[in-house]
């Protein structure tokens, strides 16, 4: 019993820095904006958030500083893209490049600096429930974080003024831009919300998920965060289901060979990728649905002159 | 207006770096810096250069290495640059190095490995089996320069290939793992499945089984040789599954550092990582490619060189196993320091019968000494090892 919770809580572990990234990345493509740069922005955002937290000793600013990478760096593509109207997914796959070079370069010396070992989080009494103890209350803050960005998310985009008017920006900016809203000021903040996290993301997985630095540690994360955001239609509880079934999947073809079971480990290392498009293409099923939930001007651009 | 400005702002910038580009003395090596992970580029990354002084008399010997990953994995490419550092202490102005890192082992390997010989180099060092025909092209092409490949099989009058015993190091460290384990479910993290690695699943089993028969091995196969996270969930896996002390045939310490996060044990590969996982750590098995290398330049400087496989262990100072832990008891070490001795002076052969596979078949002979041709083919699991053998690359 005790294996399965160690299970079910590395299966959250392995989804959380995906939900990060691709949570930031809908808050993005609701606004019709596509950065394809998550990549660069999460080893920009683990790099920042290495060296600061091993100067620092503070994990806290270690994240900061993660998330504060992670914005800068959107904050440029979204004045190139936005404002100089470049193509967003030239301009995007070109941070990609440019992020992952440059956290390489920048990081040079951190390869063989190691960080202070890290404290097992428990919440007290609840972390010694049997079973649920060990599958839910000994988390990493960042994973609840996850979970409650998930759910907020969900509840901006859905039940307030302001996601609507997001929503609006990403269906019809010409329309937004009528009513009087500043359509390339609002795209701006949800370039930079994806990109912090993005960042945060990326800071997770120097900080607490492997707690080292090397070039290319995210090893295409945000690639899968890209195309997990499209699978899952736009929507953040899709977007969750689709994080923690890609690592219960990861983890789960792991602990299939850890168990000696007789299939190829090439088959088992497809399992996660394939089942995770197979449930989220068959709850996305209908065309309509799409239709509903894709924002309208994704990848065009905007110009309030025009 | 403001597009313009951004335009001619952009172009005076690029005409800078243009300018200092062109102003150096000798021109960049190829290789643009890039991230592994993008899938329309695949560009390998940054190049470095650790030249000597200009020599008083004669030009120095100019020697290129092509490093499958970054000199910052703490590991496996960390291991090579340090002998490169060797090399040029040892040799100072007779010869210059130079290398490029994350080279994939794949079309791109060709055209760095071409462009090395462009530069003059007259001794290449490729570092990972995958350069194999990529080397034996260029190498059919350059003549008068001389490969070294390490890791792999193939020959040719100016190519040559070179490997370490590290099942060797793998067994010393199974020694320790054997003795150390409380739940006796050792696990391996495992790179890609070629002879080399299931050799050393192999050698790390038996060395544990020399000090405990009741020890079985489970094995999670991660296909790449560098993956901090996914090493990281194959070895939390094998924690999940009951092991307690891992090993693994990777290149970074992700799985080191999952085994310090769980309170479990781990080791060192390829290079001392002691300092990643302070309390987890029992041992480091390392390479020091530094007398090979050394004797190397040495035969390329006196005109001595000859195309011939290298297979160095213990013995000739290539493996050892290091920084041992004071958790592990005296008894333990002492026996390790018994097998050691054993390797170094060619009295004791880890490979020995009788063996039996995983299904009981007898491979070795009682009393047989496997020579290395068996070592250089094999296939299979021995008894103790759990799980399906993929098919080879």
């Amino acid at each position: 019993m005790e294996s399965l919770a160690l299970q079910l809580s590395s299966s959250v572990n392995a989804g959380t820095v995906l939900a990060l990234a691709a949570l930031g990345l809908l808050v993005n493509e609701r606004a019709g904006v596509i950065n394809l740069g998550a990549e660069g922005m999460m080893l920009v955002g683990a790099l920042a958030a290495y060296a600061t937290a091993f100067h620092t000793h503070s994990p806290i600013l270690g994240f900061a500083a993660g998330i504060a990478a992670g914005a800068v760096l959107a904050a440029g593509f979204g004045g190139l893209v936005i404002w100089l109207s470049t193509n967003q997914y030239a301009t995007g796959l070109a941070l990609s490049l440019f992020g992952g070079g440059f956290a390489a370069f920048a990081g040079t010396g951190y390869t063989d600096k190691q960080l202070p070992v890290q404290v097992a989080f428990r919440i007290p009494w609840l972390a010694d429930v049997p079973f649920l103890g060990t599958a839910l209350f000994a988390y990493h803050p960042v994973i609840y974080l996850a979970a409650a960005l998930g759910m907020a998310i969900a509840w901006f985009l859905h039940r307030s003024r302001a996601g609507l008017m997001l929503r609006a920006i990403g269906e019809s900016p010409e329309s937004a831009h009528a009513i009087g809203h500043p359509v390339r000021r609002i795209r701006l903040t949800a370039v930079m919300f994806g990109g912090a996290m993005c960042g945060l993301a990326g800071a997770y997985v120097a900080l607490a998920y492997t707690r080292l630095w090397v070039e290319g540690l995210t090893a295409g994360r945000g690639w899968i965060a890209l195309a997990l955001t499209t699978f899952a239609t736009w929507r953040p509880g899709r977007v969750l289901l689709g994080a923690y079934l890609f690592g219960a999947v990861t983890m789960l073809q792991f602990y299939l060979q850890a168990r000696g079971v007789q299939v190829e480990s090439h088959l088992l290392s497809m399992a996660p990728y394939l089942a995770t498009i197979l449930v989220l293409v068959i709850i996305s099923r209908k065309p309509a649905w799409i239709r509903l939930h894709m924002p309208g001007s994704l990848g065009k651009d905007f110009r309030p002159d025009t | 207006m403001l597009i313009k400005t951004t335009g001619y702002l952009l172009a005076s910038v690029a005409a800078l770096y243009a300018a200092l580009g062109c102003g150096k003395k000798d021109p960049a090596p190829g290789g643009t810096t890039g991230s592994a992970a993008a899938p329309p580029a695949t560009a390998p990354a940054s190049s470095g250069s650790g030249s000597g002084p200009a020599p008083a008399a004669g030009k120095p010997l100019k020697i290129a290495f092509a490093y499958v990953g970054p000199v910052g994995d703490a590991g496996w490419t960390f291991a090579h640059d340090k002998a490169r550092k060797a090399v040029e202490a040892e040799f100072g102005d007779k010869v210059t190095t130079s290398f490029v890192e994350n080279v994939p082992e794949a079309a791109d390997a060709e055209r760095v490995i071409r462009d090395m010989v462009a530069q003059g180099a007259g001794l290449v060092f490729g570092t990972t089996f995958g350069y194999m025909e990529p080397m034996m092209k260029v190498a059919a092409d350059a003549k008068e320069v001389k490969f070294e490949h390490a890791t792999g099989f193939k020959l040719a009058p100016n190519l040559r290939t070179y490997d370490s015993r590290t099942y060797e190091g793998a067994y010393m460290v199974g020694v320790i793992a054997g003795g150390m384990t409380r739940s006796n479910v050792l696990g391996v993290v495992a790179s890609i499945p070629i002879p080399e690695v299931i050799r050393n699943i192999n050698s790390f089993t038996l060395g544990a089984q020399s000090v405990n028969p009741a020890v079985t091995t489970h094995v999670v196969w991660v296909n790449k040789w560098f993956d901090p996270p996914k090493e990281g969930e194959g070895a939390q896996a094998l924690l999940n599954d009951g092991a307690d002390v891992l090993m693994q045939n990777t290149d970074s310490s992700a799985v080191l550092q999952t085994a310090e996060k769980a309170g479990k044990f781990g080791f060192g590969w390829d290079s001392d990582m002691q300092k990643f996982g302070p309390s987890a750590h029992l041992a480091s098995a390392v390479i020091d490619w530094s007398p090979y290398y050394k004797k190397t330049v040495k035969s390329v400087l006196d005109g001595t060189w000859k195309s011939e496989p290298t297979w160095w262990g213990v013995k000739q100072g290539a493996i050892d196993v290091v920084s041992v832990s004071d958790k592990v008891p005296a008894a333990l070490k002492d026996k390790l320091a018994t097998v050691k001795k054993g390797l170094a002076d060619g009295s004791f052969a880890i490979w020995k019968g009788p063996l039996v596979d995983q299904a009981g078949k007898e491979v070795l002979a009682a009393s047989q000494v496997a020579d290395d041709k068996f070592l250089l083919s094999i296939n299979f699991y021995v008894k103790g090892v759990q799980g399906k053998l993929p098919s080879a690359q």
